[in-house]
């Protein structure tokens, strides 16, 4: 076991090395913009240019620069440990902007993973306990629609309804707990959190709906049933354990996915969280920031991927590793 | 499958006293007798078909019913301030945006982007995944090694990210990148939603070859002295069908959805061709839809109603093509 989760964190690390790598080329080589000359002001001369580009550390080799990076990653920089750079846009250190960014992502993940789960799951219990039932074919009409609603269009809706005609919950905008209190606070996630979990809740209640029911098919739930467990015990014990277990897989590499940032959910409701963040910096050429937030993103998803898979060999009995 | 087929025959009972003949079908019959059934995917299929047909015709619906391009301003719907003021209406359906155009016209050419944008690149990752999913299984080894540590890494970068710095990378030159062989616009964004969603098929493929690559047909082909590329092409691949068929169609809508993320981000496709995402994007910058509901809801609608109709023939596929599932009436 712990060779395993050694070689899974040199793997973790292999990934993060490579999508680095990646978006090295993809916005090093060939950048949406060109940082030298957005920053060089508006009639740049040649010098100018190149003395922002060696500011920037933009002269060297691209090998060079990589090579830079990733010893300022594990190394630290002059801002500290990890180095992550500073920003071109307002030539400071990253890593306090970062982190700040970062724990508005996590509350807004976090608290739609949370309603996803309490909606998504038990819909889909009830709906394979009752396959065909009216409200199996409600809730799964009502999923299919969630999955096909894209949060871009969802959170304008729920705007327009819930904030503009019904006036029920306040507009855009992100109000942090410790400066505006923890009502305010709420009511501000309550529609960030509902849109952003309405898609995942669907999809997991489609998910535990089909696991749940091909579990009860299985040939040692008859045998519970045959041994006279109550029902309760049958569906609690037996079929829900089997049946929950990728629903954690799925948990874990959706929590990874959205802790790099969600991007659109952020966009929509001004949340200035990190997705939010990388796409400005995108779009203004800001070139370590869209590195570190890919970096830390990578690193969510790599390991929360390392993660599941330790908890399955506790969660699953079948599952040993060597 | 085809058991069940001639197993049903059988029990039908063909014609008064007389013994019913025992016809054989072919897995092709029995999966249109199966989906035939379902209504729903029947109903989002006729949807889906229609849809179509308004795209391919919307020049023409435009010029001659119409009267309206998509690009065409009509100022004087517009207020003072410059926000429209014509909401749907006889004439215009479904009211005009804030540069006063014509709102369905620009939905209607909305379709044809949505359409061919997700088709295209669905069917270049199809046709990438099988291709590497299949060589990876079936070869197996180093190639295997390469190939789904690629799925692996693909599929755990930060896609959208990764999808706007290519799209603004190749979208500042006229020629595009890679020589010019992407330009920007609509080939752009199919080759960024095809590089990003092949990992989903390839790996499929990989699984399901790899379970039948020790069955003894394949054995008896490569006893009989089938090339590599034949066993793949004549053996592997027709064994394939069913899961790629059922795949494919179900990542049509999250290619739709792919799309019109990126549109609504403000990438890809230029502005003046109509696309159902920056149309929403329009419609919500600066809280828009508040002066104009019709900016945000028919673009949008139209966006969901096609990607629920992919998706329930993607579901009703599935079940028509799976022999486990019970299909009644």
């Amino acid at each position: 076991m712990i060779r395993y989760i050694v070689r899974r964190l040199l793997w973790v690390l292999v990934t993060l090395l490579l999508i680095t790598f990646l978006t090295y080329l993809i916005f090093f080589v060939m950048p949406p913009v060109r940082p030298e000359v957005l920053f060089a002001g508006k009639q740049p001369t040649p010098e100018l240019v190149a003395e922002v580009r060696r500011q920037f550390g933009l002269d060297k080799p691209v090998l060079v620069q990589y090579a830079l990076f990733v010893k300022r990653v594990f190394l630290g920089d002059e801002y500290g440990w990890p180095g992550l750079g500073f920003s071109f846009n307002t030539r400071s250190a990253l890593k306090p902007i970062i982190y700040e960014r970062f724990l508005v992502t996590l509350q807004l993940a976090l608290g739609a993973a949370l309603l996803w789960l309490m909606v998504g799951v038990p819909i889909g219990i009830l709906s394979a306990l009752r396959p065909r039932s009216i409200f199996d074919r409600l809730a799964m009409g009502f999923a299919l629609f969630g999955v096909s609603t894209p949060v871009f269009f969802l959170g304008p809706v729920m705007l327009y309804v819930f904030w503009f005609q019904l006036g029920w919950l306040p507009g855009t905008g992100f109000y942090s707990i410790t400066k505006y209190g923890i009502g305010t606070w709420f009511v501000h996630m309550i529609m960030p959190w509902s849109v952003l979990a309405l898609a995942f809740a669907a999809f997991y209640a489609r998910m535990t709906r089909g696991n749940l029911i091909e579990v009860m098919g299985e040939d040692y739930i008859r045998t519970a049933r045959a041994k006279g467990l109550p029902e309760r015990a049958v569906v609690g014990k037996h079929g829900l354990r089997a049946s929950l277990t990728p629903v954690v897989t799925m948990l874990g590499l959706d929590l990874g996915g959205l802790l790099g940032g969600a991007l659109i959910t952020e966009t929509v409701f001004n949340l200035q969280g990190l997705g939010n963040y990388a796409v400005q910096s995108v779009f203004s050429g800001d070139l370590y920031a869209i590195l570190d937030v890919t970096m830390i993103a990578a690193f969510a998803v790599t390991l929360a991927n390392l993660i599941v898979d330790i908890v399955y060999a506790f969660l699953d009995p079948r599952v040993r590793y060597t | 499958m085809a058991d069940e087929g001639i197993a049903g025959s059988v029990a039908a009972p063909g014609g008064g006293d007389r013994p019913s003949t025992i016809v054989g079908r072919s897995p092709w019959q029995i999966f249109w007798m199966r989906f035939r059934r379902d209504r729903v995917a029947l109903g989002a299929g006729v949807f889906l078909v229609l849809l179509a047909a308004l795209a391919i015709t919307a020049p023409l619906i435009a010029r001659d019913l119409v009267h309206h391009d998509p690009n065409a301003l009509f100022r004087d719907t517009l207020n003072e301030i410059g926000l429209p003021k014509v909401g749907p209406s006889a004439e215009f359906w479904f009211g005009v945006d804030t540069s006063g155009r014509d709102v369905f016209v620009r939905t209607i050419y909305g379709a044809r982007t949505s359409l061919l944008v997700a088709l295209l690149s669905t069917g270049f990752a199809v046709v990438l995944g099988i291709l590497l999913g299949s060589l990876a299984g079936y070869l197996g080894g180093w190639v295997d090694t390469v190939i789904s540590r690629a799925i692996d890494l693909t599929l755990s970068l930060p896609v959208l990210l990764f999808s706007i710095g290519i799209a603004a990378a190749c979208s500042i030159k006229a020629e595009g990148c890679l020589g010019g062989l992407i330009q920007p616009g609509i080939s752009l964004v199919t080759a960024i939603i095809a590089l990003f969603t092949w990992p989903y098929i390839g790996r499929i493929v990989r699984g399901q070859v790899l379970t039948i690559r020790n069955k003894e047909f394949i054995e008896a082909a490569r006893a009989m002295g089938a090339s590599t590329g034949r066993i793949l092409l004549r053996d592997v691949l027709p064994n394939l069908a069913a899961p790629i068929i059922v795949y494919g169609t179900l990542i049509i809508p999250s290619n739709i959805l792919f799309e019109a993320a990126l549109s609504f981000l403000g990438v890809g496709i230029p502005p003046t061709t109509p696309s159902w995402g920056r149309m929403i994007s329009d419609a919500a910058r600066g809280q828009l839809y508040t002066v104009a509901w019709w900016m945000l809801f028919f673009p949008g609608m139209a966006l969901v109603l096609t990607t629920l109709a992919f998706n329930l023939v993607g579901d009703g596929l599935r079940d028509a093509l799976d022999p486990r599932t019970q299909v009644t009436g």
